[in-house]
């Protein structure tokens, strides 16, 4: 269901619904296997677009607690917003280019303010493995080279607009070759469930824990979305680092 | 509204958070006492080809080490450019020198015009993962890791992020040298020089702006096999330099990711090879090898002038993929060594 926005987006107080895409879920072949090669992925929801420059800025005004310089810095580190100009401009970047420099509480809060909350690390990846016409796409060497040629791309200062790129075919654009995204649980995700291994937390870290527990070797762009994961605290913020929220199923 | 709903979830992650602090704040106490004597110094790092001056001191120190990561564009081969990913900027990466013993302080920095997370493996460190569990850092952050060398040798260092083979083929690898307690015997000239294999879709010199290519990476099916990350780093203008009689010492390594090589130097032969970077030394060594992660000190002197070629002895890769570089010996000739001349032809 699609929302119409017949008003500008930084406009305040414009009764903005963001869109969510219903995503019937599965069994996904998972490339951070903890307990069996797959995890079950039950039905959801999620956000067909990343969080926007304005969509944050409305946020921020109505939510002064999260305006930068104002965050505690538990929550949010000198780098939250420092791109902008100040705490309510944005400017120099565009309104509908993904916000970035966001720590992963502020994401959080901006999600709750959706009613949502930020994607499951496995939520993000069944969604992330279709491409435009397939749910599981991971197999296509093509499709990977051109999601893989986004990282070797050096990193731009000022982002393009989110929906650029065709959607998948879940509705979802922009899972790829725009902006890394904080995912709701990325500081439990190298936690191994398995008590033979207790305490080798980020086991993930070492390039010999890492070839021994990775499934997926060859999908190098979902390794280094993990090794980005892993290296985060979740008051960083990354100029290239953004987010989307996700729901339960309706 | 909001604050409420997502309040069990960070307190988690506080949680866990603040017992990092205390563990980690409880182990750097522990360290501080052990080094506080020592004197502190900051190590003087080197892009390749050069080498850091020897170490004159006789008593450990505290060494820091301030090591950035950077991701940058230049030519692999004349009109053709590659995104490195690279430590100081440089392929290989800067090269540190310390004396065994020394307490090592390393500051990893990734700039923030980086893309990807990047963190530092060094094969001079006893102990899991080398130091990477403790440098994973995300673009614009830094980290701090703290090792004592214990052993001395020539080790190569690398970053261990996944995919870590494709970290290591655009370029993240260098070397540390830790020098023996008694020190190294003095030389005339040192030079630093790693190989390393890169893979990208377009042949050897196909032009524009090569990616990685991921397939060729895991086939073993390198496009380009350098010393110091272009096909012409020790070539032309770039070409090692040394004067006839002086005494040279190499310190090569393999950052691979796949590739060994089989160092040699056409017109030379070595006096000394220290295989594997070690202590011990084999002596009238023509070619030697070194596997990916690996390093050998190989030392000769050059006896008349004229160039001297830097091969990997597998000549394909010399000759098709650029694992080639010059020494130009300058100084007199010595004709009872080496005569120029074809001497059927001079003399009739
Ligand atoms: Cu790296």
């Amino acid at each position: 269901m699609k929302t119409a926005v017949a008003c500008f987006a930084f406009v305040l107080g414009c009764l903005h619904a963001a869109d969510y895409v219903p995503i019937a879920g599965g069994t996904l072949r998972t490339a951070l296997p903890m307990d069996g090669e797959t995890v079950p992925v039950a039905a959801y929801q999620l956000r067909s677009k990343p969080v926007t420059n304005a969509e944050f800025l409305r946020f921020v005004l109505a939510n002064p607690e999260w305006q930068r310089g104002k965050a505690a810095t538990l929550y949010a580190t000198s780098a939250y917003l420092s791109q902008w100009h100040s705490a309510s401009d944005f400017a120099p970047h565009a309104p509908n280019a993904p916000v970035t420099n966001v720590s992963w509480f502020a994401a959080s809060a901006y999600c709750a303010s959706e009613g949502a909350s930020l994607p499951s690390w496995t939520q993000w990846e069944f969604a992330a493995a279709a491409d435009a016409s397939r749910k599981d796409a991971r197999n296509d060497p093509a499709w990977r080279a051109q999601i893989l040629g986004w990282y070797e791309k050096p990193s731009v200062e000022r982002l393009p607009d989110v929906g650029l790129h065709p959607a998948n075919i879940y509705g979802v654009y922009d899972l790829h070759q725009l902006i890394w995204e904080w995912v709701d649980d990325f500081n439990g995700l190298f936690v191994t469930v398995d008590s033979r291994a207790q305490g080798e937390q980020k086991v993930f870290e070492t390039c010999g824990a890492a070839s021994l527990s990775l499934g997926d070797k060859e999908n190098y762009a979902v390794l280094m979305r993990i090794a980005l994961l892993a290296a985060l605290n979740g008051q960083d913020s990354v100029g290239s680092l953004g987010f989307r929220c996700a729901k339960p199923a309706q | 509204m909001s604050k409420l709903q997502f309040q069990p979830r960070f307190n988690r992650a506080l949680l866990s958070s603040l017992l990092l602090a205390i563990g980690s704040l409880a182990a750097m106490s522990a360290w501080a006492d052990a080094a506080a004597d020592l004197p502190v110094e900051t190590a003087e790092l080197t892009a390749p080809p050069m080498v850091p001056a020897p170490i004159a001191r006789k008593t450990p120190a505290k060494v820091i080490v301030n090591l950035t990561t950077e991701e940058v564009i230049r030519e692999i081969t004349p009109g053709t450019k590659y995104m490195f990913w690279t430590f100081g900027g440089t392929v290989p990466g800067k090269m540190i020198r310390v004396r065994q013993g020394d307490t090592v302080e390393l500051h990893l920095k990734n700039l923030p015009t980086s893309k990807v997370p990047h963190n530092i493996d060094l094969h001079a460190v006893s102990g899991p993962g080398g130091g990477a569990p403790q440098t994973l850092i995300a673009p614009g952050k830094d980290a701090t890791f703290t090792f004592k060398a214990l052993n001395p040798g020539l080790y190569v260092y690398h970053c261990a992020t996944a995919p870590v083979a494709m970290h290591i083929a655009n370029g993240m690898y260098g070397m540390i040298l830790v020098e023996p307690e008694a020190g190294m015997a003095p030389v005339d000239k040192e030079y630093y020089v790693m190989q390393g294999d890169f893979y990208t879709p377009g042949a050897f010199g196909a032009g524009g702006l090569q990616p990685f290519d991921m397939q060729r990476s895991i086939d073993e099916n390198a496009s380009y096999i350098l010393f110091n990350g272009a096909s012409n780093s020790l070539t032309g203008k770039n070409a090692l330099t040394a004067n006839v009689g002086d005494k040279v010492r190499l310190y090569f390594g393999s950052g691979g990711p796949n590739v060994a090589s089989n160092f040699h130097v056409i017109g030379a032969i070595f006096d000394k090879v220290y295989h594997e970077g070690g202590l011990k030394y084999q002596e009238q060594v023509q070619t030697t090898t070194v596997p990916p992660g690996g390093s050998t000190i190989v030392e000769f002197v050059p006896k008349v002038p004229g160039n001297l070629t830097l091969v990997d002895h597998a000549l394909s890769r010399a000759f098709h993929k650029g694992a080639i570089g010059i020494m130009s010996v300058s100084g007199e000739e010595h004709p009872e060594i080496y005569s120029k001349a074809a001497t059927a032809k001079a003399e009739h």
